[in-house]
Order: C-alpha cells, then structure tokens, then sequence
C-alpha cells in the first residue's frame, strides 16, 4: 500500500501536534508515520527517566529543542526514596550534548543534578534559553555560577522547590553585564543570602524579566528598589516579609501600585500583617496568590482574599480557617485551584477552626472549582457528598486527613461513601489522594467509576487484596499508582500483571508484597522493572514469603539499570535470580 | 484473566489495624471515645497509629503495616507534606494566649507581628469580631457594642503578676508577656494598684 501523502505534508500536519500523547499515538499508526513523525518532533517528555536510556531516546529523535524528564517516583517529596536511590541526569547530558546541539529547553524533575552535569550543561548547549530544575537535588551554586556564565541565550532559570548546597551568594554575578534576556529568575528555594546588588543590577538591565521569585532573605526594605526597576513584572515573589516599624511601608505600597500587569504574587514569609495592604492595589489583577508560608491569621487573610476577585488559583496555610474559606467563596468566584496546607502538622489538636466546611463552602460558592489539595484533621461522608455534587467538575481531589485511618467524624463509618461518592459524580476525575478511614469497599466504588482517573495516591486504607484488584483492574486509565501501609498483598499484583504494563509506574511500600512475588513478576514480565527498595541487612537470607519494605514497579524498554545503590535490586531478571552483587 | 480472579479470597485481614480518633497512647485502659473527646485533654500528643487493640493498650505491637510502630514518634512520609513546610508555627515568633472573660474559645497573637500597641488593640478587635476599640484618651479599652460590657487588656508576665497591657514601652512588653485576658472591667480596678496578683482570680 503506498503512502497517500508526502512526508513533507504529514509532517506539517504533525506540526500542529503539541502534546506528546498525541505525538505517541500518531507514531503507533504505522511505520511510516513512526519514521516521520520521529524525525520532526522536537519536543519529547520522558516521564520516567528509566523507562528508556539516552541512547534511546538519541537513536529515535535527531533534532530535539526541549526535553523534559522525569526521575524520582513522586514519594520521594515525602522522604520515603533512600537517598542515592537514582534518577542523576548527568548520562543524559552527556549523550544528549552529543547529538543535540540546538537544545533550547531542559526541565527536569526529581532528579540528581551535579555540578558537573550543570557544567556541561552550560558548555555544551549554547542555545539553552530555559532551564527549570523542579525538586531536584545534588547541585551547588559552583553549577549555578557556571550556568550563568556560559549560558549567552538563556531568558529562564527557575530553582522550584531543590535542594541546593549555598556555598556562595556570588553566583548571580557571573552573569555577564552584557546580559539582558532574563525573563525568569526563581531563587525562592535558597535559603541563604544572595548578593543583592548582584540581583539589582540582574534586574535592572533585564527589560524583559516577567517572572521574579526572590528567597526569603532578601529584606522587605529592598523591595520597592526591585519593583521599581521591574514594573512590568507579571509574576513576583517576596522575600520575607516583615521589617521593624512602617518607615518602608509607603514606597513598598507605591511600588506595587505601579505594576500594572502583576499577575503572581507569592513569598511572604515572615508576614506583619501591617504591611499586607501594600498589595491591595493590585489584589483586583491577581489571578495566583500564594500566601502558604504567610504564618498569620484568618481576619488578615481573609482581608487581603477579600480583594482578589479574579483570583484563580490560591495556595494558604489552614489558619486561614473555615472562615476565610467563606470570603473566598463569596469573593474569588473565578476561583479554580485551591490548596490548604497544614500549619501543624504533627500535633493531633492544634486547635486551628480549619474543619470540612470551608472545603464545603468553596465547593458551593467557586463555581469553575476544578482541584483541590486539603489538608484537615475532620471528615464526614456528607461532607464528600456535598462537595461531590457541588462540583462534579473536579478533576484533581487531594485530601489528607491528618490523623490515619480517621472515620467520619460525625458517624464514626468509614468514608466510603464520601470518597465513593466523589468518584462517582465528579467524572472527569483524573487525580485523587484519599485518606481516612476507608475499607475494600471504597475500591471497589474506584474501580467501577474512576475510568478518567489517572494518578491515585492511597495511605493507611483497605483490608484486603480485593482492595487493590478493584483498582488495577477497573481503573481503565491508571497510570500512576502510589501506595503506602496498606494491607494488600501478591494475590492483586500477580493477577493484574499485565495490567502493569499499561501504566508508567506503581509503588508500593510497607504493604505485604513478598520477595518471592516481586522475583516471580520480575521473571514473568520481562518489559516491567521490579524494584525492590530494601535497606534491611543480610537481605539474601529473607526468606521469600517475607514482605519488602518498598517496591518500585515501572514499565521499561531498557531492562535493568546499572546505576542501582545496594539497597535496590530488580528482581527476576537472571535465570537464577541472582540478588544484585555487591 | 478470570481464572485468576477467582484466587483472590477476602482473607482476614492481619491485623486489626485501627485508630480511634486520637486517643491519647498511654491510657491502658481502651475506650472507643468519640473523636472530639481526646480535645479534652491538655497535653499535646503527638499522633498515634494504634496497631493492635488485641494487645490491650500496648503500643509496642507486632504489626507489620508499621513495623517501627511509631506510637509516639512521627511516621515516616506523614503527613505528605515536603520537608521545608514541616514547621510553619512561626518559629521565629513569639506567641500568646488571649483570653476573654466569657468567652468559650482561646486565640493566640503573635506579638512580634505588630510594631505597638494600636496595632495589638486592632488585633483583637479582628480576633473578637464583637468587640470594638474604646478610644479614651490614652486608655486601652475594648468594647461589646451590644451590651455595652468594657474590657480592659491585661497581662501576666515574666514574674507571674498581672499588669494592665500599655504600661511599659512596648518591647519590653513583648518580651516580659505570657498571656493575655481581655477582663470585664467590672473586675479591674481603675489607675493604680494592678500589680498584685491576688486581686485577680486568674481562672482559665
């Protein structure tokens, strides 16, 4: 059958392709839509850095401008991935600096990054405009110095959320005066001083600069000076802010008002509230506010909300309060993602008035409400219910009752019902998190109606296998599985084994998975990489039937890794199992 | 596939793995109290994941869910929230207690958040919606609308005596403040003389 178009057509019609699940489904159409589609696309995803290798990834796309990728399983945010587990990017910078030269954009999150590989990132791609390191670790501001230096094209460098080694506040100088097209600078995760004049001066000569998120040690005196030399500042993110007395207050307050396009605001930590209406001149503008590290209370939150009637998205610590959910009900009627984080979170009775009825109050007053990340110490089914039919629009619901295994507060039930009910009305559901008390029965009420769902993160819930076989085998859409101290066992895993294969990853740890299942299901799937994450000692001599403390199970092209720490072993590869020699 | 379905049997489960509410871990004796109880009591605890009731109250149990039985230590991971957000009570400053005489609920102020006094009083007037600040000259004073009720701010300090808030220079305050309690002015006694402990029944 020949082709009916020529290459060069199908290739400007791939063009209009963007997301690469489309891209990936184009390229499964035939061989010769593999080869062209291979050959333009320029923008890859690896959402698992060990589902393929560099060489892979080299072999198939030639002329690649961006690369995102993907390294730690999502748990390691929560310290349950032993340090040295994986995920450094130094190979693929490597293997990548060898073909690619025109690299434009490198996104990487929860990986290693080492000075080294920041080195030759800043050396061997000299089109680098973007670089966004996302919760990553291993790298000091000696790699941030050298990025700097080198990189000539670059218009965004954003730190979010890594862990970085400050041995300098230097490194922002060695940007070269001559360079002026910043347009994103993120900082806000380093927690020691940077030099400011460097940063005035960055800033000053950087025209384009939108986004500009300070660390917390850059002193509210300084940043009027800032603003001022960036009005056309879209995104902004304070450093600590407070100050002794309210000498700074008025040129701060004229400052902000001059930033007419100011979108963003984040930071303050450290609030005095007296100094929080130097923002309500552009509260009205605002569609993203984040006041999580804003350790003040609900009366001084509430004001500032109050003013923020375009607001979208707000992230707030829960001394916000049930409240100040009721003002931003009534007064961010755009509102679409809200997230409340916990102020206390390891005393059972911390005596803030955050209960299930602000949740319920946005869910019945933000009509556009499509996610939500709650953190509370009390739930009740009704509670789920009402939300559920508030807002069958939600497509990510994340709750996280403090206390696990809680019971609906006012009934004492299991919230079966409440999240059954979530995933039954809200049907475009892609994400969930649960907690609380919850049986068998809450999976099964998953794995019949959560056919959207995409990611679902379950603790301390269900009692038997029947639990996770509900999901495994009803979720049509699962991709990422994560669960953590539940009591689900081999018989689930074993059956749905190829169901396995059509998800990226699933993790389970301190549940009742078996050394002798994880070897069997490593020798039966030989395109799944059984990780087992283990630290105890004299692991060789556990007798089969004893469960692991974590495994980590992924779909893979490559096969085995060899960059694995002892404590980590891929389980039925060799014929004769062979643990991993060390 | 369906064969394989039929393996799977609802086992009973290993463990009883239940919490109730947040009962406090070294009671021996068990009691299915209702959540809201535990508030009663003073301490703060640190949260329990009580494994095996079958073990009568010891939290030492063999549980595998979790296996370092963490009774009063933190478990690992939980609550999910990433490491840098893990202290946000202002540890850097200094927090308060502030009571109201009939009031059923207790609120903290943090006084390094206000630079003086004016704005402390503003603070109470948003902390205790119903009141309302009296401006009498350099007087201190709240006021409920509704009835009419004064209040005046009091303080206990470093040496456990109560004084009229306003007195002292406004940083020593901050430093020498324990508590506070918004009194009905029925109780205090007006100009001099507040600096005895005893006048006051200092119940809380």
């Amino acid at each position: 059958m020949t082709q009916s178009f020529p290459e060069e057509v199908l290739e400007h019609v791939f063009s209009f392709l963007t997301s690469h699940t489309d891209r990936n489904a184009v390229s499964l159409v035939s061989k010769s839509w593999y080869d062209t589609e291979r050959w333009c696309r320029d923008h890859v995803f690896i959402g698992n850095c060990y589902a393929v290798n560099p060489r892979v990834l080299t072999r198939r796309f030639k002329e690649v401008k961006a690369v995102e990728l993907k390294g730690k399983p999502h748990f390691a945010d929560f310290n349950l991935v032993p340090e040295g587990w994986g995920g450094c990017v130094d190979p693929w910078i490597v293997e990548m600096g060898r073909v690619y030269s025109g690299l434009e954009e490198i996104r990487l999150k929860r990986m290693e990054v080492t000075d080294e590989g920041l080195e030759m990132v800043a050396k061997g791609f000299g089109k680098l405009k973007v670089l966004v390191l996302a919760s990553c670790d291993g790298f000091s501001t000696d790699g941030l110095a050298a990025v700097a230096a080198n990189c000539r094209n670059l218009r965004v460098l954003d730190l979010r959320e890594c862990e970085v080694e400050e041995l300098s506040c230097h490194w922002l100088s060695h940007f070269p005066d001559s360079f002026t097209l910043l347009e994103s600078l993120n900082i806000a995760c380093l927690s020691s001083e940077v030099s400011f004049s460097a940063l005035e001066r960055l800033v000053s000569r950087s025209p384009n600069l939108k986004t500009l998120k300070l660390n917390r040690t850059v002193p509210l005196e300084k940043l009027s000076t800032l603003l001022q030399r960036a009005p056309q500042l879209v995104e902004f993110g304070t450093g600590a802010y407070s100050a002794e007395g309210l000498d700074a207050y008025s040129s701060l307050a004229e400052a902000f008002s001059g930033c007419k396009k100011l979108k963003s605001l984040s930071g303050f930590w450290d609030v005095i509230p007296a100094y929080l209406p130097a923002v309500y001149s552009v509260c009205s503008q605002l569609t993203s506010l984040n006041l999580s590290y804003a350790t003040t209370q609900s009366p001084d939150l509430s004001k500032i909300i109050s003013h923020c009637h375009n607001l979208q998205r707000l992230v707030v610590l829960d001394y916000i309060e049930d409240t100040g959910l009721e003002t931003v009900a009534t007064s961010c009627k755009d509102l679409k993602e809200l997230v409340v984080f916990p102020s206390d979170p390891y005393v059972a009775d911390a005596n803030v008035p955050l209960t299930e009825q602000g949740l319920v109050s946005v869910s019945q007053g933000c009509t556009k409400l499509h996610s939500v990340l709650y953190f509370c110490r009390q739930m009740s089914n009704s509670a789920l219910v009402s939300i559920s039919k508030n807002r069958p629009n939600i497509t990510c619901f994340r709750l996280c009752i403090l206390e696990p295994r809680s019971p609906d507060y006012l009934t004492l039930e299991p919230l079966d019902t409440g999240f059954g009910s979530i995933v039954e009305n809200c049907k475009q559901l892609t994400r969930l998190s649960m907690s609380g008390l919850l049986t068998d029965r809450v999976f099964e009420y998953i794995g019949k109606h959560a056919k959207k769902l995409d990611m679902l993160s379950i603790a301390f819930a269900g009692d038997t296998d029947l639990g996770l076989h509900y999901i495994l085998s009803g979720c049509d859409s699962l991709r990422k599985l994560e669960i953590r101290d539940c009591p689900f066992g081999d018989k689930a895993l074993l059956a749905n084994a190829s169901k396995l294969e059509t998800m990226r990853s699933l993790w389970m740890s301190s549940c009742f998975v078996s050394f002798g299942a994880c070897k069997l299901l490593g020798q039966k799937m030989p395109r799944l990489n059984v990780e087992v994450i283990d630290e105890r000692e004299n692991l060789n001599s556990i007798p089969e039937n004893v469960p692991v403390e974590k495994v980590y199970i992924y779909r893979t092209v490559c096969g085995q890794r060899f960059d694995m720490p002892d404590f980590v072993r891929i389980m039925g590869k060799d014929k004769a199992d062979v643990y991993n020699l060390s | 596939m369906s064969s394989e379905i039929s393996n799977i049997t609802s086992e009973p489960p290993n463990t009883d793995a239940v919490t109730v509410g947040s009962l406090n871990i070294n009671d021996t004796e068990l009691t299915l109290g209702l959540p809201g109880e535990s508030r009663k009591l003073v301490a703060k605890r640190r949260f329990s994941v009580i494994t095996d009731l079958k073990l009568g109250g010891n939290h030492r149990s063999d549980s595998i869910i979790t296996k370092n039985s963490p009774s009063k230590e933190q478990l690992v991971g939980w609550p999910p929230v990433r490491s840098y957000r893990k202290n946000m009570t202002k540890s850097d400053c200094k927090y308060v207690k502030v009571a109201v005489d009939g009031a059923p609920y207790l609120r903290k102020v943090g006084l390094e958040l206000y630079s003086g006094y004016q704005q402390l009083m503003c603070a109470f007037e948003d902390l205790f919606s119903c009141l309302a600040i009296k401006n009498v000259s350099n007087e201190m004073k709240l006021m409920d609308p509704v009835n009419g009720t004064e209040y005046v701010p009091t303080y206990e300090d470093k040496d456990g005596d109560w004084m009229l808030v306003g007195d002292v220079p406004w940083k020593m305050f901050v430093e020498s403040c324990k508590r506070i309690r918004l009194m009905k002015n029925s109780e205090a006694i007006n100009g001099s003389g507040m600096h005895n402990s005893q006048i006051f029944e200092t119940t809380f």
